[in-house]
C-alpha cells in the first residue's frame, strides 16, 4: 500500500573527508559519515565544536575547505548552480530561532517558497499554508505576525515553513532549545510523525539528551580538542558501547544521569 | 522535470458505494486531470465515500490539499468518509492536522467612517502625550546629569561626539558649499539687473548664517544621525537590550538617550558655523567667476553685512535643531516594535519627524526673531 517516494540506490547524503575551516583556523577535519534515507541523524558535541557549522556545510551555506558532500550520489560543490538550487529546494531548514520573516504573516512566510518554486495560484497557496499550519498545531494563526506569537509557536511555524515544499530532507538546528520539556516532547513526537508519514530524512543538531535518545537513529559526536568526530552510531549503542569517555560523559551528563 | 508525470482523480459507483479513485503522481508540480469544483464532482446521491489509491505512485501536499477540501466538504454535506483506502502516511498526517483544533479568532467588523476619525484623533492625542512624556523624562534625565547622578558611559559619549561632529564634516562641507553656490547663482541673476552685484555678499552671508547653514546641517544630521539613532535603539529594543538595562537598574534614557542627545546638541552649533563659512566661500567663488567681484570687496561686504546677531540666530537654531533631531531619533528608537521591519519603520519615521520638526520650528523662530528684532 505504501507508495515508494524516490529511488533508493544511494545513501541520501555522503560526507567524505570533510574539513571545515574559517580562514586558517581548522574547526573540524576528516569527517566521514553517511546519512541513510528516512533516518533521524543527530549531530552532537560540546558547545563551540562546530555542529552548527557542519549544518551550514550540509545545507550549502558554506563551502568545505577540503572534502566533499554528496547528495544522492551528486557532488554538491562540484555541480552547477542550477543543480545546487534543485538540491537545496529539496531541503527544508528550521533555524535555531525560527528565522521567520518578521514583516510577513505566518501564512505569507509559508507561502513565499511555494510562490517562488511552484505555479500554484494565490488561493491554493493560502490553503496549503493553512494546511501546514494545521499540521504543526497552529491552525487559525495564519494572519499573525511572528512577533505576535510565542517562541515555541515560532519554532513550529518555522517547521511549517521548512515543510512548505515537501522536502526530502529536513535540517533542524537545536529544535528544542528554549522550549519547556513538554513542548520539546511534543516537537519530538511531531518530528517522528512527519518522518513516518512523509518518509522525510531528518538531520538535527541538538544536545537535548531526551530528544537524542527518544528519536535518534544515528548520531555522530564532534570533539572540541581532537577537532574531528570521535564516534558514531545509534545513541543507545553509543551509550552502552562507546570506548570514548567523552561520548559517555556527554550521553550521561557526566554520569549524573543513568539511562538504559 | 515532472512534465511527463500525470495525476488523475475520478469518482466511481458500485451499488451504494462511491469511491474516489486517485492515481498517478500527486505532486504540487503536476497538473491534475479530472478536477472539478467539489459540488459538481460529488453526485447528490452520494452519502458514503471510500478511497482507492492502488494506482497512486507518489504524493505530497497536493494530495493532502485535495483531501482537506474533500473532508470539509463532506462534513458539510454529511457524507461519511472511510479513510482506510488512503496510504497510511496520509492518514497519519490527516489525523495530525486535526489533532489540534484550529483556533477561532473573534471576527472584527470593518470600522465605520466615524470610528476611523475617532481612532485617528485618539492616535494623535496619544502621540502628543508620548511627545510630552518623553520631554518630561528628558527633563528629569538632564536634571540628573547636571547634579551628577546620571549613569552613562563616558566612552559612549566621546564616540557619539566624534560620530556627530568630525565624522559628519565631509558631507556637511559638500552640501554647504553647494548651497552657497546655489544662493549666489539665484541672487546674481536678479541683482545684476539692478547693477547691485556687490549685494550678493549680503545675500549669501545672511542667507547662510540666519537660515541655510543651520537648516542644511540639521537636515543632513537628521538623515545621517537621527536615522542611525533610531536604528540603534530599535535594534536594542528588538534584542531586549533595553529591558536588560532596565532590570540592571540603569535608566535607558540616561544611559542611551543622554549621551546621544548631548553630543548632537553640542556638535550642531559647530557644524552650523562650519556650514556658514563654507557657504560663504561657495558664494564667493560664484561672485568671483561670474560677477568679477574681488576677494577684498566680497570680504569687506560680507563683514559689513553679517553681524554677530545673525550668526547667533543661526547658532540658536543649530542647538534647537540638534535637540529636535536627537529627540525624534531617540523617541522613535525607544518606541520601536520588536521586529526587523519595525526597525526600518522607526528609522524612516525618525527622519520624517525630524525634518517636519526642523521646518516647523524654523518658521516659528524666524517669526519670533523678527518680532524681537534680531
Amino acid at each position: 500500500m505504501e507508495t515508494v517516494k524516490r529511488s533508493h540506490r544511494h545513501p541520501l547524503i555522503r560526507v567524505s573527508n570533510l574539513t571545515m575551516a574559517y580562514g586558517d583556523f581548522v574547526l573540524q577535519k576528516d569527517l566521514n559519515f553517511v546519512v541513510r534515507r528516512g533516518s533521524i541523524f543527530i549531530i552532537m558535541g560540546g558547545s563551540g565544536c562546530g555542529k552548527s557549522t557542519l549544518l551550514r556545510h550540509l545545507i550549502g551555506l558554506k563551502q568545505p575547505a577540503l572534502g566533499s558532500v554528496h547528495y544522492n550520489g551528486v557532488d554538491f560543490w562540484q555541480s552547477a548552480q542550477q543543480t545546487r538550487n534543485t538540491i537545496m529546494a529539496n531541503c527544508g531548514i528550521l533555524y535555531q530561532s525560527g528565522a521567520l520573516w518578521s514583516s510577513m504573516t505566518l501564512s505569507e512566510n509559508i507561502g513565499l517558497p511555494l510562490k517562488q518554486h511552484t505555479d500554484l495560484d494565490h488561493g491554493t497557496i493560502a490553503e496549503l499554508a493553512s494546511l501546514k499550519l494545521n499540521l504543526v498545531g497552529l491552525g487559525g494563526f495564519e494572519d499573525f505576525y511572528p512577533s505576535q506569537i510565542s517562541g515555541g509557536m515560532r519554532k513550529r511555524a518555522g517547521l511549517a515553513r521548512a515543510m512548505a515544499l515537501d522536502p526530502e530532507i529536513l535540517f533542524f538546528d537545536e529544535p528544542s532549545a528554549g522550549l519547556d520539556p513538554v513542548s520539546a516532547k511534543l516537537l519530538d513526537d511531531l518530528i517522528i510523525e512527519l518522518r513516518d508519514s512523509l518518509d522525510t530524512t531528518i538531520i538535527m543538531v541538538t544536545h537535548e539528551l531526551a530528544s537524542i535518545f527518544a528519536i535518534g537513529d544515528d548520531a555522530i559526536f564532534l570533539d572540541n580538542e581532537k577537532r574531528t568526530m570521535i564516534d558514531q552510531g545509534n545513541p543507545h549503542t553509543l551509550l552502552k558501547d562507546s570506548k570514548e569517555p567523552k561520548v559517555k560523559q556527554f550521553l550521561t551528563r557526566d554520569g549524573s544521569q543513568s539511562r538504559s | 522535470m515532472s512534465n511527463r508525470l500525470s495525476a488523475r482523480v475520478e469518482i466511481t459507483r458500485e451499488n451504494d458505494q462511491w469511491t474516489m479513485v486517485l492515481s498517478g503522481h500527486w505532486l504540487l508540480t503536476v497538473e491534475i486531470k479530472g478536477r472539478k469544483p467539489l459540488n459538481e464532482f460529488f453526485p447528490p446521491a452520494c452519502r458514503k465515500l471510500a478511497f482507492n489509491c492502488d494506482e497512486l505512485k507518489e504524493w505530497d501536499s497536493q494530495l493532502l490539499l485535495l483531501l482537506d477540501r474533500v473532508k470539509s466538504y463532506c462534513s458539510r454535506q454529511n457524507i461519511v468518509i472511510d479513510e482506510t483506502g488512503l496510504p497510511s502516511g496520509v492518514r497519519r498526517l490527516m489525523a495530525l492536522s486535526s489533532a489540534v483544533a484550529s483556533t477561532k479568532l473573534p471576527e472584527t467588523d470593518e470600522p465605520s467612517f466615524l470610528e476611523r476619525v475617532a481612532a485617528s484623533a485618539h492616535e494623535l492625542f496619544t502621540y502628543c502625550k508620548t511627545l510630552c512624556s518623553f520631554t518630561g523624562e528628558l527633563v528629569y534625565s538632564y536634571s540628573r546629569l547636571f547634579t551628577g547622578r546620571a549613569q552613562y558611559l563616558r566612552s559612549d559619549f566621546v564616540a557619539f561626539v566624534y560620530e556627530t561632529g568630525p565624522a559628519a564634516l565631509p558631507i556637511v562641507s559638500l552640501i554647504s558649499i553647494l548651497v552657497g553656490i546655489i544662493l549666489a547663482f539665484v541672487g546674481a541673476v536678479q541683482l545684476e539687473m539692478f547693477g547691485a552685484e556687490i549685494y550678493i555678499a549680503d545675500l549669501v552671508g545672511l542667507g547662510m548664517t540666519r537660515e541655510m547653514g543651520a537648516m542644511m546641517a540639521a537636515v543632513i544630521m537628521a538623515g545621517r544621525t537621527g536615522a542611525a539613532f533610531a536604528a540603534q535603539l530599535g535594534t536594542m529594543q528588538v534584542n531586549e537590550e533595553i529591558d536588560a538595562l532596565q532590570t540592571m537598574g540603569l535608566n535607558p534614557i540616561d544611559f542611551l538617550v543622554l549621551p546621544r542627545m548631548t553630543a548632537l546638541i553640542l556638535m550642531m552649533p559647530l557644524l552650523t558655523i562650519w556650514a556658514d563659512l563654507l557657504g560663504i566661500l561657495g558664494g564667493f567663488v560664484i561672485a568671483c567667476l561670474t560677477l568679477d567681484i574681488s576677494l577684498t570687496e566680497y570680504y569687506e561686504q560680507t563683514l559689513a553685512a553679517v553681524k554677530i546677531n545673525h550668526i547667533s540666530v543661526g547658532l540658536i537654531k543649530g542647538v534647537i535643531f540638534g535637540y529636535l533631531v536627537a529627540f525624534a531619533g531617540c523617541l522613535k528608537g525607544i518606541q520601536c516594535g520588536r521586529s526587523a521591519s519595525a526597525v526600518g519603520g522607526a528609522a524612516t519615521s525618525a527622519v520624517v519627524t525630524a525634518i517636519v520638526f526642523i521646518v516647523m520650528s524654523d518658521a516659528f523662530f524666524t517669526y519670533i526673531f523678527d518680532l524681537i528684532g534680531i
